[in-house]
């Protein structure tokens, strides 16, 4: 048993031989690179939606080692400084002028949780169109929509550390959000401000759930993402299994080596994505207040709500299904029953997989219904967006209702009109346009 | 490793009951950890009563004092403020305050100690945003036309009178939060105590 490993090798795992080989009888470096770069097969007609993918990694490595400089300099502290303005809202002021570089960090972080949003939501969209989600591939499905909670959380722990007043009042409210929940409610809202109002104890176990806890379960996630995705092999947008044609050397026929294919590929995509990114990061860092909201630049003040108060874009549109809950229902309040829809409108991401009942994957060879569900879902998606960036008013409130019902009725109702559409004949071979 | 089929039943019980006294350990040692995110004993210890002078409070004006890090105000109404409170006791949630969201010396018709000093826990109940005050009537505000003055919330558009209390079919379960308070002297207010003995 011990010597196993030499056996597979030239070398007799002495440090005479290559030094590769000394380590591959040690651990699974060659067979690693090969199983998940350079012999990792993947279909050889992926077009533009499968760049999102990467990107959201180079957005992940963006996030970290930004985040691991703004912690050198940030200080998480509620409490006031000599000049009457909290210290944390102070360290992010000096980060941004005294910091050499500081402003440029800070705002590739911020940047980044925007772009982060929009690389995940394009990655997403293209899982649905393509059936990336359905069988064999559910478990990466199901550790993606792990990863987009845990992404959600991140970036809600995150938004409290500047201590502006977007920073309080979101966390306000969205920490009052558990307390809708009946009997457990109170204490559980309790527990995660750990103290009576949103405080310094909010602030101090945010940061710890931001740079440490949330980042390591993403990467935990991100891996069984990517391990479970290669087990199966990436889905492409024919959507057909490329596994099931394999020339005599058990490669697919339509496959191609991720590396140097892919990466190549990728690259591309890296460039232009970085050229979008700086854009933004060097002419508009605030995003037109949609990345960074102008109450934020005021420190935290807990006796003055901002007039207008909006999440960040990336949540506007489950944010405006929880406003759109206005009813009681069995004796509990509207604001449960809001709660409620805001999170099944995320979590019925999950059940995709089983509520999906048509013959084929791809919407290439899918039907009107399909084409025309998922263009009202994406427009319903955007709506909500919108409308949740504005104050409320009765005419947002009746259309986000409409919009709600729709977005729901998308997933509730995808056993059946999955199955009625019209399906075209699904090629043998993947097809290059 | 035996390559027999049979399994060792007390080997097995052993194996179950060693788990077993692991996994209780490991929920016990998670005590320390949850307990740790309850508010501290210094934060519990921080909910101290507030004193305020309301000698300058003239009549319409509204004064805020921070009370347990949340903002109390105090609202010293005009009559035609108050005037409003009966016109409305059909268009508010609970006009009566039959909730418990007031001591029972401020659940009367104005939900005040003093008729026309109201002090209120200026959070609104659904979220926890602190609402704006709209004092003028109607269009002046920017609300409806039917709009006698009062307060909303700029998080999700829950409106409350001039006595804090919430119109229907609105997002805000109850009306707005009396706090303990009563009065020391004329002008000076404790908030955070009820009166001893009362």
């Amino acid at each position: 048993m011990a010597a196993g490993n030499f056996e597979k090798y030239k070398s007799d795992g002495s440090l005479g031989g290559n030094l590769l080989e000394w380590v591959d009888a040690r651990f699974p470096a060659t067979s690693m690179w090969k199983g998940h770069l350079s012999e990792y097969y993947a279909p050889k007609n992926f077009n533009f939606w499968y760049f999102f993918g990467s990107l959201a990694l180079l957005v992940l490595v963006i996030q970290i080692v930004t985040g691991i400089f703004l912690v050198m300099h940030y200080k998480p502290d509620a409490a006031l400084n000599a000049n009457g303005v909290p210290v944390a809202f102070a360290s992010v002021e000096y980060i941004m002028r005294d910091v050499p570089g500081g402003w440029l960090i800070r705002y590739m972080h911020s940047t980044g949780a925007s772009a982060f949003f929009i690389v995940v939501y394009m990655h997403m969209f293209r899982g649905l169109i393509y059936g990336s989600y359905r069988k064999p591939r559910e478990l990466t499905w199901l550790f993606g929509v792990g990863i987009f909670l845990v992404l959600m959380g991140e970036a809600f722990f995150g938004y409290l550390l500047p201590w502006g007043q977007m920073s309080y009042w979101g966390a306000q409210v969205i920490v009052n959000l558990f307390s809708a929940i009946p009997i457990i409610g109170n204490d559980l809202s309790l527990i995660i401000r750990g103290d009576f109002v949103v405080g310094d104890a909010t602030l101090n176990r945010f940061f710890s759930f931001h740079v440490i806890a949330f980042p390591l379960v993403l990467i935990g996630l991100i891996a069984a993402h990517v391990l479970a995705l290669h087990e199966t092999g990436s889905n492409n947008p024919d959507g057909i299994e490329i596994k099931a044609n394999k020339d005599e050397n058990g490669i697919p026929r339509d496959g191609i080596p991720f590396h140097p294919y892919y990466t190549v590929k990728d690259i591309v995509g890296v460039v232009v994505f970085l050229m979008v990114f700086s854009a933004v990061l060097f002419f508009a860092p605030e995003g037109g207040g949609y990345f960074l909201e102008t109450p934020n630049f005021y420190p935290a003040d807990p006796l003055k709500t901002p007039p207008h108060i909006a999440p960040v874009w990336y949540f506007t549109p489950f944010y405006s299904i929880l406003r759109a809950m206005v009813w009681n229902f069995f004796g509990l309040d509207a604001k449960f029953w809001g709660v409620v829809a805001m999170g099944a409108s995320v979590v019925i991401f999950a059940f995709l997989p089983w509520l999906d009942r048509s013959p084929v994957k791809s919407i290439r060879y899918r039907g009107p219904i399909t084409k025309v569900m998922i263009t009202i879902f994406v427009i319903c998606f955007f709506i909500l967006g919108y409308l949740g960036t504005l104050s409320p008013s009765p005419m947002g409130e009746l259309v986000s209702q409409v919009c709600t019902v729709f977005y729901f009725g998308f997933f509730l109702g995808m056993p059946w009109w999955s199955r009625m559409d019209k399906f075209k004949p699904v090629p043998d071979r993947v097809t290059m346009k | 490793m035996s390559n027999q089929g049979k399994v060792d039943c007390g080997r097995r019980r052993l194996v179950v009951a060693t788990a077993a006294v692991g996994g209780a350990g490991a929920v016990a040692a998670l005590v320390p950890f949850v307990s740790s995110l309850l508010p501290s004993e210094r934060a519990k210890a921080a909910g101290a009563p507030v004193e305020v002078d309301i000698s300058k409070l003239e009549p319409g004006q509204m004064m805020t004092v921070e009370w347990r890090g949340k903002p109390v105000w105090i609202i010293n109404r005009t009559k035609d403020m108050l005037d409003t409170l009966p016109k409305l006791a059909d268009a508010v949630a609970d006009p009566k305050s039959e909730k418990e969201q007031q001591p029972a010396y401020a659940q009367n018709d104005t939900r005040s100690i003093k008729p026309e000093m109201l002090v209120v826990v200026g959070i609104c109940t659904h979220l926890g945003c602190s609402p704006s005050s709209k004092f003028k009537k109607g269009a002046e505000e920017g609300m409806g036309a039917d709009w006698l003055g009062g307060f909303l919330c700029p998080c999700h558009g829950s409106t409350f009178d001039f006595a804090g209390r919430v119109f229907k079919a609105k997002p805000a379960p109850t009306n707005l939060e009396v706090p303990p308070h009563y009065y020391m002297a004329d002008t000076r207010i404790l908030i955070g105590e009820d009166k001893k003995g009362a």
